[in-house]
């Protein structure tokens, strides 16, 4: 059965990386639902969050793939539940529209969104939420006109503690048994 | 403009010593890390964006030795070849763009049999990168999807440290092939030299150790099995294991199988090799995947080629993978018990464990098979046709015979690759040079120049058929040139015979774009300087092996088989493997 898992990589912040990531997925001809690249919380290892729809069959395979790449230090997967997550989304509507009705203030309202800039020809609205939330205000926005919309990746915070450190940790010690 | 080069003190090989700090340029200081691994041969192919290279190399030419082909694709399956019979990290360079891009095939190739390689492209310069310059391409992006690790050099001073890492990652853990490409103003400039081979990187952990329960858990299961059955898979002979290997087979007296690159990991002759297995495989070892109880795969990836159809594949089996990659595990077949190591450490490990035992019935069951596969299939592939043509399995028996079993067997793609895996009887080690993975056609040649290259005092024989040779011909030059005594056993059926193959029992025999006009084989080797001999009489078979064997020197023995000779047994594509035909 196919669900959505959230993948955190973290690797060494190279050049070209990101390419050798993604084709693992377009290799199996997987599309990435989302993709967020960020620094980590460790110095020096860059982070990437990926959202794909695949069973956990698939979700082992392509974890296990992208560990193999070289400059990928470790890569975890987690369900629905394992994750705080957010997307962030930005609205352009016209100007004219909030001074007609107030409407469009009572929408921010009720989806709480907030009011990023004002100008004489369009307002830009954020929304900050799970994507059908933001798909909600969307849908609202839309009956009374939009410019533009975007959306970004997801970024997720585990539950659990983050496995990175243990297994930095479990590292170290490990190297140190070999030089001894 | 004058350069100085400042030769590495001693010999090749010297690392880390401390040195002085003078400034050398980027191009002199590939081949100072070159030496540095103990590189003796490049492999390559000179051009525009790599020249500073060659002209540093120039002065380098009694202590590294390069050679080029005639065409970049000939450089990396020499390399290849090189690098399977030593293990050692083949090394090949190439110029930017087109050049680049003639390495593609070689590095696929590469790294789906795990052959490591070192490649050097040279680059245009970083100012002009992605302005569509002269001879560029975007190589790191061509090639990520077939290198192991690829990475760009643009400043002098990354190029002790690249290549470095370059070298650790292609020839450990899983070995692979690795692209350096290096942009001609980092060739130019100058760096203090400095060099650490084998560095640490945080990332990149390639050899795991066997994981005590795991080994505990395998133990058990192996010693409570009935019907038990080996899998030998290319790891062994990558990870030298053939040694324990073959301890642990004799004591354990379990039967195995080879995959098409577990061929010389053990002799074929002993006592528990039961074959290979595989869709050209042998009868025995195919159908009894799918009887025995436990399933030992060592260094293998339960290829499609040997597992048909996944769904009906050793279902009833405990199956314990012995696999150094950790993404291998469970990608195909579902291991009850993973041991993610080298098959070396893990045997070894193993071997204490286990006990003493042997399975007679269970033996003499699979011998019971090859007695119908001798009967069905190999009986007649080695005597000639109603017409009297000579059939292919002859020729490779003939000349296995004649070897003792010790000779390089290289190979191209196709029907005759399978009869010389089939046929020839190994009885040495790392002699099988074949494309496996990708079914490279035009690999055998190159290839089996650079075996022969690396280890003159072997006997390198390559099985050909014609429409391979034709893909890469031109590399007779590169044997003549440097008069590496290959010896090239052209099987000649007049077709792309496998595909013929297929189209005759799967396409109602419409046979679409396979026959072809070939060119006087002779004469072109003539051309090239290499002499040999045209043979259809099965009676001049013997003699004409034997004469291409006292050759000092390339030599081309050009046998007409039958034209439309079938290889069986088969397992038809879709089907399990003991769904196997061993007649049509």
């Amino acid at each position: 059965m196919t669900k959505k898992y959230t993948i955190t990589v973290f690797t060494e912040n190279y050049t070209g990386l990101l390419s050798r990531v993604v084709s693992v997925f377009t290799r199996r001809h997987i599309n990435i639902d989302a993709l967020t690249t960020s620094k980590s919380s460790i110095k020096d290892i860059h982070r990437f969050t990926i959202v794909v729809n695949v069973d956990e069959k698939m979700v082992e395979k392509l974890v296990s793939q992208i560990e193999k790449q070289i400059d990928v230090i470790k890569a975890f997967y987690y369900e629905e539940e394992e994750i705080v997550y957010q997307e962030i989304a930005l609205y352009k509507v016209p100007t004219h529209v909030f001074n007609n009705n107030n409407r469009v203030e009572h929408l921010i309202r009720s989806h709480n969104a907030r009011i990023l800039e004002v100008e004489p020809e369009y307002i830009v609205i954020e929304k900050t939420g799970h994507e059908h939330e933001t798909e909600a205000l969307l849908k609202d926005l839309e009956k009374i006109g939009i410019y533009e919309f975007v959306r970004s990746g997801r970024v997720a915070i585990v539950r659990p503690m983050e496995r990175l450190n243990r297994y930095l940790k479990s590292l170290e010690e490990a190297m140190m048994e070999e030089e001894v | 403009m004058k350069r100085k080069y400042h030769h590495l003190e001693g010999q090749a090989g010297t690392t880390a010593r401390p040195q002085t700090k003078v400034r050398i340029s980027g191009a002199e200081a590939v081949l100072k890390c070159l030496l540095a691994e103990n590189v003796d041969t490049i492999f390559g192919y000179p051009g525009g964006a790599i020249m500073p290279v060659y002209d540093a190399l120039f002065h380098y030419q009694d202590q590294i030795r390069h050679i080029l082909p005639r065409h970049e694709q000939g450089a990396i399956h020499a390399a290849e070849g090189y690098a399977r019979v030593t293990r050692k990290t083949g090394v090949c360079m190439a110029t930017s763009g087109p050049g680049a891009t003639n390495l593609v095939t070689g590095l696929c190739d590469a790294i789906l049999d795990s052959t490591p390689l070192v490649c050097i492209t040279g680059q245009v310069a970083r100012h002009l990168l992605g302005s569509d310059a002269f001879q560029e391409t975007d190589v790191i992006n061509c090639t990520m999807p077939v290198t192991k690790w690829n990475y760009q050099v643009t400043k002098a001073s990354e190029i002790p440290e690249v290549f470095a890492k370059a070298f650790y990652v292609a020839n450990s853990g899983r070995p692979g092939p690795v692209i350096i490409d290096i942009t001609k103003n980092a060739q130019l400039e100058e760096l203090v030299f400095e060099y650490h081979p084998r560095p640490v990187v945080r990332s990149y952990h390639p050899l795991p150790k066997p994981q005590p329960e795991a080994l505990q858990e395998a133990a058990k299961l192996i010693n409570e099995a009935k019907k038990p059955m080996i899998l030998a898979g290319h790891g062994i002979q990558i990870a030298n294991a053939q040694e324990v290997f073959k301890a642990f087979v004799e004591k354990t007296g379990i039967p195995l199988g080879c995959t098409i690159h577990g061929l010389s990991s053990i002799p074929s002759d002993h006592p528990l090799h039961m074959g290979m297995l595989g869709m050209h495989g042998n009868y025995g070892p195919n159908i009894k995947q799918n009887e025995c109880d436990v399933l030992i795969a060592i260094g293998m990836r339960f290829d499609d080629r040997v597992t048909g159809n996944l769904s009906k594949y050793a279902k009833q089996a405990q199956v314990i993978h012995i696999e150094i990659d950790p993404s291998e595990i469970n990608k195909n077949v579902k291991a009850n018990v993973p041991i993610i190591s080298d098959a070396k450490m893990a045997l070894e490990k193993l071997l204490p464990m286990v006990e003493k035992k042997e399975y007679p019935e269970w033996v003499q069951s699979f011998r019971e098979c090859y007695a119908i596969e001798h009967e069905k299939v190999i009986a007649k592939d080695m005597r000639p046709n109603a017409d009297g043509r000579i059939k292919m399995g002859m020729v490779v028996k003939e000349i296995s015979d004649q070897t003792e079993g010790q000779a390089v067997v290289a190979t191209d793609v196709g029907q005759h690759q399978m009869v010389a895996a089939r046929y020839y009887c190994y009885r040495n080690t790392n002699q099988w040079v074949s494309s496996g993975g990708a079914g490279t056609m035009g690999f055998g040649l190159p290839a089996a120049f650079g075996a022969k290259l690396a280890q003159p005092d072997r006997e390198v024989v390559a099985f050909i058929g014609d429409g391979g040779f034709q893909m890469t011909i031109q590399e007779l030059g590169m044997c003549a040139q440097w008069n590496v005594g290959v010896k090239i056993v052209l099987l000649d059926n007049n077709y792309l015979g496998m595909v013929r193959q297929w189209q005759q029992l799967f396409f109602d025999r419409r046979y679409s774009s396979v026959a072809l006009q070939n060119p006087d084989f002779i004469k072109i080797a003539e051309g090239f300087g290499v002499p040999g001999k045209t043979i259809e009489d099965p009676a001049e078979l013997k003699e004409a092996i034997t004469e291409m064997l006292a050759h000092q020197g390339p030599y081309l023995l050009h046998v007409k088989v039958e034209k439309e000779e079938n290889i069986f047994p088969m397992v038809p594509s879709g089907h399990a493997v003991d769904e196997i035909v061993l007649e049509k």
